[in-house]
């Protein structure tokens, strides 16, 4: 199935999604991804003693208290217990960032901490450790209520978000919209269409056999599309991050998650 | 270090059967992939799964690259004795990784 | 934290993942080669005794989302005394580039003849399961599992 899967469901989607015009708008029926999947891969995520996502969370907790950098500090030794002062955290982000001005994911936080506060080298994008502490923050805030910040300085670049997520892309000139608003709940060739709610971020998904990014989950959907994907921390990979954050506001979170 | 999740009792009466479940960290490669270049990944798999109730064995496996990521085994121990249940995971490696768990019988 | 060749196994397959593909991949470079067909697999196992149908059941969903990891279940009618028990649980699968999936060894300190895993199907495929009685016997059960495609997955370049 290498290679081949993915060409003949293009040729699927092609036909099944043409001309589709995307409604834009707010969803009647919020639904996270997690309702769309078999009973046997929910009961997967449920039971902790069966998510193999609790790998990166429990990898997570070690670094966490592992000192680090010229500064030889852990996480704990400035944030303490994580499941107090990093609970409801993941359920904000992405943030503004004042220091570049611009919106961070909890990823981009969490390099930064590790660079400026424990002067440490920088974690790479989709690291083993960088998707283990990002897990392990995350893990902290399960079932609590996504909350995007209301901070007007976000606005312009959660626009933007919207923008690139209203845009047609790619040679099956499909927007995200196209799919997870108009095509949600829809079969398309075998796996259900979700309504593309970023919940369970980090997660794992049974396509990668590793826990990995929403950041990694968008790109695959662009490439899906035969779209140029967005660098892995791009400006609009993290503004797409914010809109879609929004737009999901109100489903509980539900890090670690499990994906087909 | 062995990255493992084992979920068995704590506490069992004497001649019940007791369920247990064992996931380890893996990839299971499978030998059969391929990565950049067309080069083929070699295979790297946990061949060979024991546990032990206080030394005896009571339930085995022979794995093949068949089996998921993570692999992950369920199933039934009668609850003789208190003591230790110890888990072992061999890979084509050679290496062996272990976990344990303590129960006690009533 | 972990042992150095998962560390490296798993950075390497991120860094794949991120210019080429890890899809779904059972079938491969060498899926020309030759396997066992399913019968010949259960009978090298069976040692061509022959199989009865019946006192095991096989539990599989009849469709999955994805078949990098197929949750399964087995279980086996039997006493499990020291006189009258299982003593292996095999599954074989119809498919993939290789035949077997697993042989579990059981027996009386089990207790039941009941057996969970998840599996790798490379595509929509039968799988079966033989258990071996301790007089001897051989039975079996097989089931169709269909396997669908993941959407969006990180394609060749
Ligand atoms: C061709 C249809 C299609 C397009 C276009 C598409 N997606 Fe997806 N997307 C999917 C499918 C199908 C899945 C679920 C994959 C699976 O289960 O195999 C998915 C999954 C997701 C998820 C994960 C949801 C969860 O529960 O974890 C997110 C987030 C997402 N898409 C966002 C986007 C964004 C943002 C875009 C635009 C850049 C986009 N998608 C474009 C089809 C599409
Ligand atoms: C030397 C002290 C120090 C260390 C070490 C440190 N941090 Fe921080 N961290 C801070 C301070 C101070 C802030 C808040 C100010 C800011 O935004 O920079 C913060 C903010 C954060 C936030 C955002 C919290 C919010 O409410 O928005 C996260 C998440 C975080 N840190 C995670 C981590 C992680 C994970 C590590 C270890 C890799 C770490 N930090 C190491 C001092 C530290």
């Amino acid at each position: 199935m290498t290679g081949r899967a993915p060409r003949l469901l293009v040729g699927l989607l092609a036909a099944c999604l043409a001309g589709s015009s995307a409604p834009a708008g707010d969803m009647v029926d919020k639904r996270s991804g997690a309702d769309f999947m078999s009973p046997e891969n929910r009961a997967m995520q449920a039971d902790d003693m069966s998510n193999p996502g609790m790998f990166a969370v429990l990898d997570g907790e070690q670094l966490w208290n592992r000192p680090e950098g010229a500064n030889g500090r852990s996480c704990a030794g400035c944030h303490g217990e994580a499941a107090t002062s990093m609970r409801g955290v993941a359920a904000r982000y992405p943030a503004f960032d004042e220091r570049s001005e611009r919106p961070i994911d909890l990823a981009g936080r969490i390099g930064e901490c590790r660079r400026t506060r424990q002067e440490a080298s920088p974690l790479p994008h989709e690291s083993p450790e960088l998707i283990a502490l990002t897990a392990y923050v995350a893990h902290q805030s399960r079932g609590m209520p996504i909350s995007p910040p209301q901070d007007e300085r976000l606005a312009p670049f959660r626009d933007n978000g919207r923008r690139l997520y209203e845009r047609r892309i790619g040679q099956l000139d499909l927007s995200c919209a196209s799919c997870h608003d108009a095509r949600s709940g829809e079969r398309l060739g075998g796996s259900v269409m979700p309504q593309g709610h970023p919940t369970a971020y980090p997660l794992y998904r049974l396509e990668w056999q590793a826990v990995g990014s929403l950041q990694r989950r968008l790109r695959n959907c662009m490439i899906g599309v035969r779209a140029e994907a967005f660098a892995f921390g791009a400006p609009e990979i993290v503004e797409l991050e914010l809109y879609l954050m929004e737009r999901a506001a109100g489903l509980p979170l539900e890090t670690p998650g499990v994906r087909p | 270090m062995t990255r493992a999740l084992i979920n068995a009792p704590k506490t069992a009466r004497r001649g019940e059967i007791v369920e247990i479940r064992a996931m380890l960290a893996h990839p299971m490669e499978t030998g059969f992939r391929t990565g950049t270049m067309g080069k083929a990944i070699p295979r790297d798999i946990i061949n060979r799964f024991v546990c032990t109730w206080n030394g005896e064995e009571i339930f085995s496996a022979d794995l093949f690259p068949a089996i998921a990521a993570n692999p992950y085994l369920a199933f039934t121990a009668v609850a003789t004795e208190s003591g230790t249940i110890a888990f072992a995971w061999t890979g084509d490696d050679g290496e062996t990784r272990t976990a344990e768990t303590e129960i006690t019988v009533t | 934290m972990r042992d150095k060749a998962t560390t490296s196994g798993l950075r390497r397959r991120d860094l794949v993942a991120g210019s080429a593909v890890l899809a779904l991949t059972l079938v491969a470079p060498r899926a020309a080669r030759a396997r066992p067909t399913l019968e010949e697999a259960i009978r090298t196992f069976t040692g061509g005794a022959d199989v009865k149908t019946g006192r095991v059941q096989l539990a599989v969903p009849p469709l999955v989302e994805n078949g990098n990891a197929v949750g399964l279940s087995v279980k086996v009618e039997s006493p499990m005394s020291e006189t009258d028990h299982v003593r292996r649980i095999a599954l074989f699968n119809e498919k993939n580039p290789q035949a077997d999936v697993a042989v579990f060894h059981i027996g009386p300190r089990t207790g039941r003849a009941e057996v969970a895993t998840r599996i790798r199907l490379a595509t929509s495929q039968t799988v079966a399961a033989i258990a071996e009685m301790s007089d001897g016997s051989f039975w079996s059960h097989r089931a169709d599992v269909i396997v669908t495609l993941a959407a969006c997955v990180e394609d060749l370049l």
